[in-house]
């Protein structure tokens, strides 16, 4: 909510002349409504020496809080959207960009009606910003302003002295020194405080693009960054859209429980389309279920814990599946599978043979009975150990498919991953990655428990050391021996003496 | 069992008395005329009835529409479908002259279970043709019409008890039609009006020894119980063991004597089909049976044969809330009767696999019953009788050396004695557990998910949304505990009413106002701990863990208000339980309580050990920015004003904003503190929600904080910490003075606040409803955590006085009343499902849209 820009100068070129550029007398303190709250200008020195133009928003918490009533019942502001210990106040965010552009508009437009020849002059200046909140932190900020002429120091500030082991906050304090026209200095951070801060906006304007254009020329064209900055830039506006409409029922249990939302609706990794990062694995992952398939003879399948909806995708495009259900029990993930797989926009026959729904495997499902083969990929390690029973139970003892394919990671291969730091799992949502000896007793152990007969394949290159990247195993179902002489209680009959070659042996 | 009517005999009464059951489907045959309807008007009440001519009606417009006859009937079968599937007694009131359409009766009935029932009206033709032509909608119905009906139903006659009606009524001429009485009887397994008290006898085999010793045992002498209890056999009575003729001759004389009940078990059914001299295999045990009959004469064993015939193969007793048969049944048979009712009353179901020893695979029907009645039941050997979803296998493998077991009911206790020897080999081991039973499952989706009603004993039915069940399933499932150690979630609380009181929101004064016009007199307010909400389910030991919730290697657990576990290891699980036991032990609690498990509501401590992240990233964060910018921006705006700038009130307000933002950082900072391992970690219970077979949430708060003291001062480790408390009447303002200076006392010092509870815990208001249970008066600084820094800014503190806290009200009772019903479901010893129900609808009720710093 506070910067302060700094030109020292000459006696024949004074530094006060900030104020003609910036169409802000220095002797005087000025107050300017904005959309958030009143902006203020006032300069702490104006000499010919040196100049310096404080600019302070007093964001009003409450009604930014507010501005969302009427969503809620009872008109109760929703959860999470908008809190009122917002760091808003306090950190020169998107807000303050908004009041820069509102503010400094004739400065930013490279007008300046008293002295024009100004404009285009390069002078010495000095931005402070004692509170910059910004994603990828001081090295980032380094990689924003750096290519754009700045010396720039970026200072972390920490959480809280009291508590070191806490670490340092998401803010810097950033000084930029250098040569440059106001106007410049200006556009560049009215676009990077919010590229920087890269939290919702509170401004989306539908033209968003065109304002980017036009306040990047001349030097977002060549900018190293320039993907990140237009990404960052513009992402606000589709992810506030999508949290107004997904997300808040948990996030009001998130509240609840007092932990960030993103602890909870962690489902869907909207930063990666597919699980990790060699996205070849996951394709071959595809390739191994969909050969296995195919060699159980299976036409209605069913994908649980589909995510977003890949696997499905890739089965719809193979005639031999006849009827394809994926289920997960993340609500998000679905909805992203069915804007994946058009489902809205399928034609009948096509849609007919494939249905998302959401399900849990800790509970048993009668939807999910008599189906010729399921498929568990990735999905087991997102299992609590001591829950894993109740999944087992559900899918083996309960839905009962004719074949079951279960894939996990196999742990050993992580050595083999250079990216991933040791003893770390692949995604933080594992709860555990087994070995292959691990995974192949328990399979065993299941296979057994219910009468199923299991073989393993590996998923992707099968390294003599640690073995393969992703484990499989393929359950079939015994079938029923048909020798037994006791067997066939026939229930159905109407008869008062019902037929004594019952089920019972015991 | 059926009735075939006898004209010669019926002409002589002048009223024919017709028997129907009372759930069963009554089918009307005549030709159009014969007075039908008016002879079902006469003896049914209007809605049992569905003629076809209103359902041609319905679809067309016109009772006589003879083209809307395909639809109409599928509309009749339709509803008479739905009628019984509800239990009801049904009438058909249609010509069903013709056997095509009486053979889809006889199946609509099959399907429901229910037995179908003939009732003829033989009416001469003329007479038909007179009543027809005397009404003016069938004035032009032509002769032949009933001509056709009275030559179709003659040629019937003779069919209908082949086409499957169990009793058939022909009622001929008009006189009988007019004086026939319908008397209506109960069916054999209703015998819901004996309400016992019983004592259910599992399989015997033929272990006479043992049935005379667990019959001792039970209270009874020579047959007969003292106190008029009635014995109930689950069937099975012989094969395998010593003495299958000395069982039967002694449950066979019980029943006679009125001592007793029996069902059938399908030992009894192959040894009856024997008797009968029908061949059947002489396996599993049924030879030492034939053998040991070879002993007995002719007239027992006549006897027997008689006996075993008119077995009924299931009862329902004691008002519904009972229903024993051999081999266990789904709650849709109940009291129903048909042919696979019986088979699967005697046989069970499979699934048409068989195992590896090649027996069938039995259908885990058990798992799936979500009924009312308990279904007490043998047939599958189990080492030990336990209940599963309301319904518990008795057969306990007697006679291969297990042990003979009874149900006493309805106290629910087991009684059994022991095998005197293996007196036959299994064929294979006994299964280890009742299915299902040691993994506590299943839990199906069915329970849970979508739209549901909740019935609650204390307030009424409780609505979870599905959207709101939806996002509880996701957080149920991918991180809370395993639903058997999750018997509770804490309901959410409402604060106190806004209040007016200058520079503040809240303000205890307006709680005990609100308890007082509640007609709540005395209170308790208790010394609210800012940490994070924590329910404890502590066992004695592992053995009372896996005794009581089925789970293997803990000893209870310890859980957020969303059911997730505290603690990522389960070492320090164990060990926070380990110190709440040791405390419990020295108070010597576990024994003044009867029990070896504790639930407990408490707050853990500090806050920072869970919301660390939420720390970090929202509250420490606003701290930091505002800690880091001010400085910078009160030096400018002295330097400008130093110059002689006028910045108006600009900087005054400033340094209070800035004053403002310190206390915020200063608010937190109380609840925060650092921790290694469990140093540092406190835990302050504040209610003991359940022990064995009881929730105490109806405990006085008194007598609640008496038990939790006596915890708090046992514990050596540190760990508990006691919750202040003061008694305030509210009705005496010296008394609510006292109240609010302790308030003001606690919170000045930094205290989070307090929360007011009536001192007898479910208190009532006039109106007889459920008054909050507790209202929650929050700490001035307490709330800059919740409201911002600058709350208490006079023009922010206006604006945020209009809050609304009506939903948040409604929806503290209505998780209060979940909450309750989850408790006394537990102590119930209510199914996991029925406890897993109201727990989860807590969760889903919390995801509500209400305004979360309420």
């Amino acid at each position: 909510m506070f910067l302060t820009i700094t030109t020292t100068g000459t006696p024949d070129r004074p530094a006060t002349d900030l104020g003609f550029l910036l169409h802000k007398h220095p002797e005087k303190a000025q107050a300017f409504s904005t959309s958030h709250g009143r902006a203020h200008v006032f300069y702490p020195e104006a000499s010919a020496e040196r100049c310096t133009a404080a600019l302070l928003l007093e964001v009003d918490p409450v009604a930014l809080v507010r501005r969302g009533k009427g969503k809620g019942r009872g008109g109760a502001p929703d959860a999470a959207l908008a809190q009122y210990v917002n760091d808003r106040p306090y950190a020169a965010s998107s807000l303050l960009a908004v009041a820069l552009s509102a503010v400094f508009k004739s400065a930013l437009n490279r007008s300046c009606a008293a002295r024009p020849e100004l404009v285009d002059r390069s002078l010495p200046l000095r931005v402070e910003v004692p509170v910059l909140p910004a994603r990828g932190g001081a090295a980032l900020v380094q990689k924003l302003f750096g290519p754009l002429g700045w010396t720039v120091t970026a200072e972390p500030v920490a959480l809280d002295e009291q508590f070191p082991e806490w670490g340092d906050s998401r803010y810097v304090r950033l000084v930029l020194e250098g040569e440059a026209q106001l106007a410049e200095a200006l556009r560049q951070l009215y676009v990077l405080l919010p590229v920087l801060d890269d939290t919702k906006h509170y401004w989306v304007a539908p033209d968003e693009v065109d304002k980017l254009l036009r306040v990047g020329e001349g030097w977002l064209a060549d900018h190293p960054e320039q993907r990140l900055i237009v990404d960052r830039y513009l992402a606000g506006r589709r992810s506030l859209a999508r949290e107004a409409n997904e997300r808040l029922e948990l996030a009001r249990l998130a509240d609840a429980d007092d932990v960030a939302v993103e602890e909870l609706d962690n489902a869907v990794d909207e930063d990666a389309d597919t699980e990790e990062k060699p996205v070849p694995l996951a394709v071959q992952r595809r390739d191994a279920i969909l050969a296995a398939l195919h060699a159980s003879g299976a036409h209605r399948v069913l994908d649980l814990g589909c995510g977003q909806g890949q696997l499905v995708q890739a089965l719809l495009k193979d005639v031999t599946f006849t009827e394809v259900v994926g289920v997960d029990v993340s609500m998000r993930a679905l909805t992203v599978a069915s804007r994946r797989l058009g489902l809205e926009r399928m034609g009948e026959r096509q849609a007919a043979r494939v249905t998302l729904l959401q399900g849990s495997l800790a509970y048993t499902d009668k939807r999910l009975k008599g189906y010729d083969a399921a498929v568990l990929s990735e999905v087991i390690e997102h299992v609590d150990l001591e829950r894993l029973p109740a999944v087992e139970y559900a899918v083996f003892g309960s839905a009962r498919p004719g074949a079951v394919l279960v894939t996990t990671p196999n742990v050993e291969y992580n050595v083999r991953w250079e990216t991933l730091p040791a003893g770390h799992t692949r995604h933080g949502d594992h709860r555990f990655e087994w070995n292959r000896e691990e995974f192949r007793a328990w399979a065993h152990a299941v296979a057994e428990r219910h009468g199923y007969d299991v073989e393993f394949t590996p998923v992707g290159p099968d390294d003599p050391e640690v073995g393969p990247p992703t484990q499989m195993a393929v359950f079939t179902l015994r079938t029923s021996n048909e020798n037994s002489n006791e067997s066939g209680n026939e229930n159905s009959t109407a008869n008062s003496t019902a037929n004594p070659k019952g089920a019972k042996a015991a | 069992m059926s009735t075939v009517s006898d004209s010669a005999a019926a002409a002589a009464a002048a009223s024919r008395e017709l028997a129907v059951t009372d759930l069963s489907l009554v089918v009307l045959v005549g030709a159009s005329g014969s007075g039908k309807s008016s002879f079902a008007r006469r003896h049914f009440k209007p809605t049992e009835v569905i003629s076809s001519d209103f359902c041609r009606g319905l679809v067309s417009d016109d009772e006589n529409d003879q083209g809307a006859s395909r639809d109409a009937f599928d509309v009749l079968h339709y509803i008479a479908g739905k009628r019984l599937a509800a239990g009801r007694l049904t009438v058909v009131d249609a010509t069903n002259v013709q056997q095509e359409s009486r053979k889809q009766l006889v199946q609509l009935a099959r399907q429901h279970d229910v037995l179908p029932i003939a009732i003829v009206l033989d009416v001469p033709e003329e007479v038909c043709a007179q009543r027809n032509a005397a009404r003016a909608d069938r004035a032009d119905m032509p002769r032949r019409v009933v001509q056709r009906h009275t030559r179709e139903l003659r040629r019937s006659l003779k069919h209908l008890e082949r086409e499957g009606f169990r009793k058939v009524h022909v009622l001929r001429g008009v006189d009988e039609v007019e004086n026939a009485v319908i008397r209506l009887e109960k069916r054999y397994n209703d015998l819901s009006h004996l309400t016992g008290p019983f004592d259910i006898i599992g399989d015997i085999h033929g272990c006479r020894s043992e049935l005379d010793t667990l019959l001792g045992k039970l209270g009874y002498v020579d047959g007969a119980h003292p106190e008029g209890r009635t014995a109930v056999f689950v069937g099975d009575l012989v094969d395998r063991g010593p003495d299958s003729p000395g069982v039967l001759r002694r449950v066979m004389s019980m029943v006679k004597s009125g001592n007793a009940l029996c069902v059938p078990g399908n030992h009894e059914n192959k040894f009856g089909r024997h008797l009968k001299g029908r061949n059947v295999q002489h396996t599993h045990g049924l030879a030492e049976t034939i053998a040991q009959m070879d002993a007995e004469s002719e007239e027992f064993r006549a006897e027997v044969r008689e006996f075993i015939d008119g077995l009924v193969s299931h009862y329902v007793l004691d008002e519904g809330k009972l229903v024993v048969c051999h081999a266990g049944l789904p709650e849709k048979y109940h009291g129903r009767t048909s042919g696979r009712v019986r088979s699967h009353a005697l046989y069970g179901d499979t699934t048409g696999e068989t195992d590896e020893f090649g027996l069938p695979v039995r259908y885990p029907w058990a798992e799936e019953y979500r009924g009312r009645a308990a279904v007490v039941y043998g047939h599958t050997p189990v080492p030990n009788a336990t209940w599963l979803n309301n319904t518990i296998c008795l057969d306990t493998g007697v006679v291969f050396g297990g042990k003979m077991t009874a149900l006493r009911w309805p106290e629910r206790e087991l009684v059994d004695v022991p095998a005197e020897q293996v007196w036959y080999e299994p064929a294979k081991p006994l299964a280890t557990e009742a299915p299902g039973g040691h993994e506590g499952r299943p839990l199906d989706l069915a329970d849970v998910y979508g739209r549901r009603s909740v019935e609650t004993r204390t307030v009424g039915r409780v609505t979870v949304r599905e959207e709101n069940a939806a996002a509880a399933l996701e957080v149920m499932s991918r991180f809370a505990v395993d639903p058997r150690l999750l018997p509770y979630l804490p309901p959410t609380m409402a604060p106190t009413a806004t209040s007016r009181v200058d520079g503040y929101l809240e303000h205890p004064a307006e709680a005990f106002a609100q308890y007082a016009a509640d007609g709540v007199e005395r209170v308790v307010c208790e010394e609210k701990h800012m940490g994070s909400r924590a329910v404890a389910l502590v066992c004695r030991d592992e053995e009372a863990a896996r005794e009581r919730f089925g789970v293997e290697g803990v000893t209870g657990s310890l859980c957020t208000r969303t059911g997730r576990p505290f603690f990522d290891d389960h070492a320090v699980t164990e060990e926070v339980l380990r110190r709440v036991r040791a405390a419990v032990s020295e108070a010597g609690l576990w024994a003044e309580l009867d029990t070896n498990w504790l639930l407990l509501d408490a707050e853990l401590l500090p806050w920072s050990l869970k919301a660390g992240g939420l720390l970090r990233s929202q509250y420490a964060a606003v701290g930091a920015a505002a800690g880091a910018v001010f400085p910078g921006a009160l030096a400018a705006l002295e330097a400008a004003s130093a110059r002689g700038v006028d910045t108006g009130d600009l900087l005054e307000r400033q340094r209070e904003r800035a004053a403002d933002a310190e206390a915020f950082t200063q608010a937190y900072r109380r609840y925060c503190w650092s921790t290694e391992g469990l140093d540092g970690v406190r835990l302050a219970p504040f209610q003991i929600l359940a022990v064995q077979g009881r929730s105490l949430a109806g405990l006085g708060h008194d007598e609640q904080l008496a038990y939790l003291d006596r915890m708090v001062e046992h514990d050596t480790a540190g760990l508990l910490q006691t919750t202040r408390r003061l008694y305030v009447d509210t009705g005496d303002p010296a008394s609510v003075q006292a109240g609010v200076d302790w308030w003001l006392e606690m919170t000045g010092r930094g205290g989070e606040g307090m929360v007011v509870k009536p001192a007898r815990a479910l208190a009532r208001d006039g109106k007889g409803r459920l008054v909050q249970p507790g209202i929650k008066c929050r700490g001035r600084e307490y709330l800059r955590i919740i409201y911002g820094p600058e709350y208490t800014r006079p023009d922010n503190l206006e604006r945020l006085r209009s809050r609304s806290l009506g939903h948040k009200r409604s929806l503290a009772i209505r998780e209060y009343g979940l909450g309750l019903e989850a408790l006394d479901r537990l102590a119930d010893g209510e199914p996991l499902w029925r406890v897993h129900e109201a727990v989860f609808a807590v969760l889903a009720l919390e995801s509500e849209p209400v305004d979360p710093r309420l």
